[in-house]
């Protein structure tokens, strides 16, 4: 696989890219199983808070607030950053992100880069660009690894090979280290890794980044990981470059108590992550000597413009939408066509594309709300999935062709019934004919034409019955009168 | 007391069963009812799939039909979620000074059926029977939208003769999802075929909802797959009797 295959503007519909995982006994399996241990940890972690609710509201009112004044933390960021030796560089899209970066390692005649996970690198297909530009990229991230290692595609935002079981690990392993005799103990597996990647630590001095926060008040980065992988890319190389969207800015250093409170139990059912990051600028002798940050729109800020829609960018990316999620349980992420898979994928990727690319993801969900109940900074994300189909709609009903499309020549026949009780009485009857011409003995309709189809493909329709309510209300009337 | 019973166009149209036994429960706890026949939708299915100017025709339909209702009564939590979460959204974009007044005055008068029971009637025990072994589906809009938590347990729980099979994972989707079940039939077949897994563990001959669209949705596939078990919404348990059986709805 290459990375164009999760680039929404080549990836096929919703329902189309989800078929051959629903197909995959052992990639439903996997995701199901990861998500329950993940789901269940999550479970028990926030039982104990009973603040949880406090700490959702707070964890939302300062992603709020960040949001509603983003211009001025982003100034204080610059320079509070600056001041603090690092060098801060603005990005308006993925194309100018990319170029910046490659001018710094360039910069660095840097041949060779390791990387912390990052799911904004991933958004810019980074490293695609890096390896075409002759510059070899080395994850460092254990899913991130195997991912690379086994030219595999992230399923998740945080667990993001979680499609990927310890024995396929193994052969992944087996194969791209040439340990023929590795066996799928995870101890084993870990330590090939460690091997592998220990050798890069100490021959890599040019790392790249992503950034949990940003922190206005002190120029700072913050990363939280649970490997320590990232903590050696932090203190080990000469050059750090990290890459943020604009949205990760925090108010102040305090704002860190809620938020590594929400994320660690929201992310991996943690009470605290195990290596939690925070650096600012260059520190002489201690840690990278040159550090850059790449700041990045590429569609944020239209994204600001509207309430509803800005919701999305309060995202921490926790991933609990995810995990709650009765759709990706079934679909993993590869369906999604996007690096970011999901609740939050579905209302992300679209804005990100401004709805010329992923039309189909808002409606990939049944609009069940567990996202919207776990979202720690409380996105409510089917009221942003609605904004979304509302804009999709507005969109395609423009155009000619879907005029005879059968699903909006249903609603929009459905309008003209709906509005007026005896056109809506008037349907029934027809309906009553018509169905009943598919309606078997047994009173239920077992196959039906067109998009009828779809629903008769795996259940059954009971038969329209002979009298509806209102014509039973009618006659009881009739009958006490 | 005086209630206007809203049955929502898929009840009146696929389940006026469930209509008939709301009429013989409430009339049975000497609720007085009212039906206005020009009522028709919601506009929940309009809304959902992206059709906001038509939804918002219907919800301003819906409330001045029912601006003078002392209460209205809707069998159906995903119509009443949509009353509550969305309408307000609608005829803030939409709607005129008037409307929205209208609205705000409107919507503390609207019930969902346990609702109504619990909150507006304050009855647990409506003196019903049904000796059979009954699994709830905790629907996602009575679930998290209405926020119905145990009331309708609370309900079941008085039910004579009545069997509650607990059911796993109660607060997963079944998978309609409106236009959903169009739209990704496949992805939605996945997540109800994940889903009655759970159901029919139970073992229960009746699996019981307060959304027949839920309800639709399950019954479906139970049918399809020969399973032995039948589903039924909560209403016709509740206005189930010795006398009258939930049979004499259906």
């Amino acid at each position: 696989m290459s990375h164009a295959e999760l680039d929404p503007v080549y990836a096929p519909p919703f329902p189309e890219g989800a078929l051959p995982v629903l197909r995959n006994p052992q990639l439903r399996k996997n995701v199901a199983h990861a998500i329950d241990v993940i789901q269940a940890k999550r479970g028990r972690l926030v039982a104990e808070k009973t603040d949880w609710q406090e700490l959702r509201t707070a964890g939302s009112a300062i992603r709020a607030h960040a949001l509603e004044n983003l211009d001025y933390y982003l100034e204080q960021f610059e320079e509070r950053c600056t001041a603090a030796g690092g060098h801060v560089h603005w990005a308006v899209d993925a194309a100018e992100a990319r170029q910046i970066i490659l001018n710094l390692l360039r910069e660095e005649k840097a041949s060779e880069v390791i990387k912390i996970k990052t799911m904004t690198s991933a958004e810019i297909q980074l490293n695609p660009f890096l390896e075409t530009a002759g510059v070899k990229v080395f994850e460092t991230d254990l899913a991130e690894i195997i991912l690379q290692l086994g030219q595999e595609e992230p399923s998740h935002i945080v667990v993001p090979a979680l499609h990927i079981n310890r024995s396929q690990v193994r052969e992944i392993f087996a194969r791209s280290m040439g340990l023929k005799n590795l066996s799928d103990d995870p101890h084993a597996l870990t330590a090939a890794a460690r091997t592998y990647l220990r050798q890069k630590f100490l021959t890599i001095p040019t790392a790249i980044s992503g950034a949990n926060f940003l922190i206005a008040e002190t120029g700072g980065v913050a990363v939280v990981e649970s490997e320590g992988n990232g903590r050696m890319c932090l203190t080990l190389p000469r050059t750090m470059i990290t890459v943020a969207g604009i949205e990760k800015v925090l108010p102040r250093y305090q704002d860190l108590e809620v938020m590594l409170q929400v994320l660690a139990r929201s992310a991996t059912g943690e009470r605290m992550n195990p290596y939690t990051s925070l650096w600012t600028g260059v520190v002489p002798g201690d840690g990278p000597q040159r550090f850059y940050v790449v700041l990045l729109d590429n569609g944020r800020s239209r994204m600001l413009r509207r309430p509803v829609e800005r919701q999305t960018l309060k995202c921490i990316r926790c991933a609990a939408c995810m995990n709650a999620c009765p759709v990706y349980r079934q679909t993993g992420g590869h369906a999604y066509g996007s690096v970011y898979p999901g609740p939050i994928g579905a209302i992300l990727t679209p804005q990100l594309m401004e709805l010329k690319h992923a039309q189909t993801l808002p409606y990939a969900s049944s609009l069940c709300g567990a996202c919207y109940e776990v979202c720690p900074v409380k996105i409510n994300i089917p009221e942003v999935l609605l904004e979304l189909r509302a804009q999709v709609t507005d969109k395609e009903r423009k155009q000619t062709l879907r005029f005879f499309d059968p699903l909006y020549l249903g609603l929009r026949m459905a309008n003209l019934l709906f509005a007026r009780a005896w056109r809506f009485h008037l349907a029934q009857r027809f309906g009553r004919i018509g169905l009943g011409l598919f309606t078997r003995k047994d009173g239920w309709i077992h196959s039906l034409p067109f998009l009828g189809a779809k629903w008769t493909q795996t259940r059954d329709l009971r038969g329209l019955p002979q009298q509806t309510f209102h014509e039973w209300w009618a006659a009881r009337e009739r009958g006490a009168k | 007391m005086r209630t206007s019973l809203f049955i929502t166009c898929y009840n009146d149209t696929l389940f006026p069963e469930t209509g008939r036994a709301v009429v013989t429960l409430l009339e049975r706890l000497g609720v007085e009812l009212e039906f206005r026949p020009t009522q028709t939708c919601c506009g929940q299915m309009h809304a959902n799939t992206g059709f906001r100017g038509e939804a918002f025709s219907q919800a301003k339909r819906f409330v001045q039909l029912y601006r003078d209702a002392e209460s209205v009564l809707i069998p159906s939590s995903s119509c009443v979620a949509m009353i509550r979460d969305q309408y307000h959204g609608l005829f803030e974009e939409l709607g005129s000074e008037s409307l929205r007044k209208d609205f705000a005055a409107l919507l503390p008068r609207v019930y969902e059926l346990s609702e109504f029971l619990i909150d507006r009637l304050g009855v647990e025990d409506v003196g019903a029977y049904f000796p059979h072994r009954v699994t709830y589906h905790a629907s996602c809009h009575g679930l998290r939208a209405l926020h119905l938590a145990n009331k309708p347990y609370r309900l079941l729980a008085k039910v004579k003769g009545l069997d509650l099979a607990p059911l796993a994972n109660t607060d997963r989707c079944c998978g309609f999802g409106g236009t959903f079940s169009i739209k990704n039939a496949e992805v939605s077949s996945a997540m109800l075929a994940t889903k009655l897994q759970d159901v029919v563990t139970t073992g229960a001959e009746y699996c019981t909802a307060l959304d027949n669209s839920c309800l639709m949705h399950l019954g479906g596939a139970l049918h399809r797959q020969y399973a032995g078990m039948k589903t039924i919404h909560l209403a016709q348990i509740l206005a189930s009797t010795e006398e009258q059986p939930a049979e004499a709805f259906a």
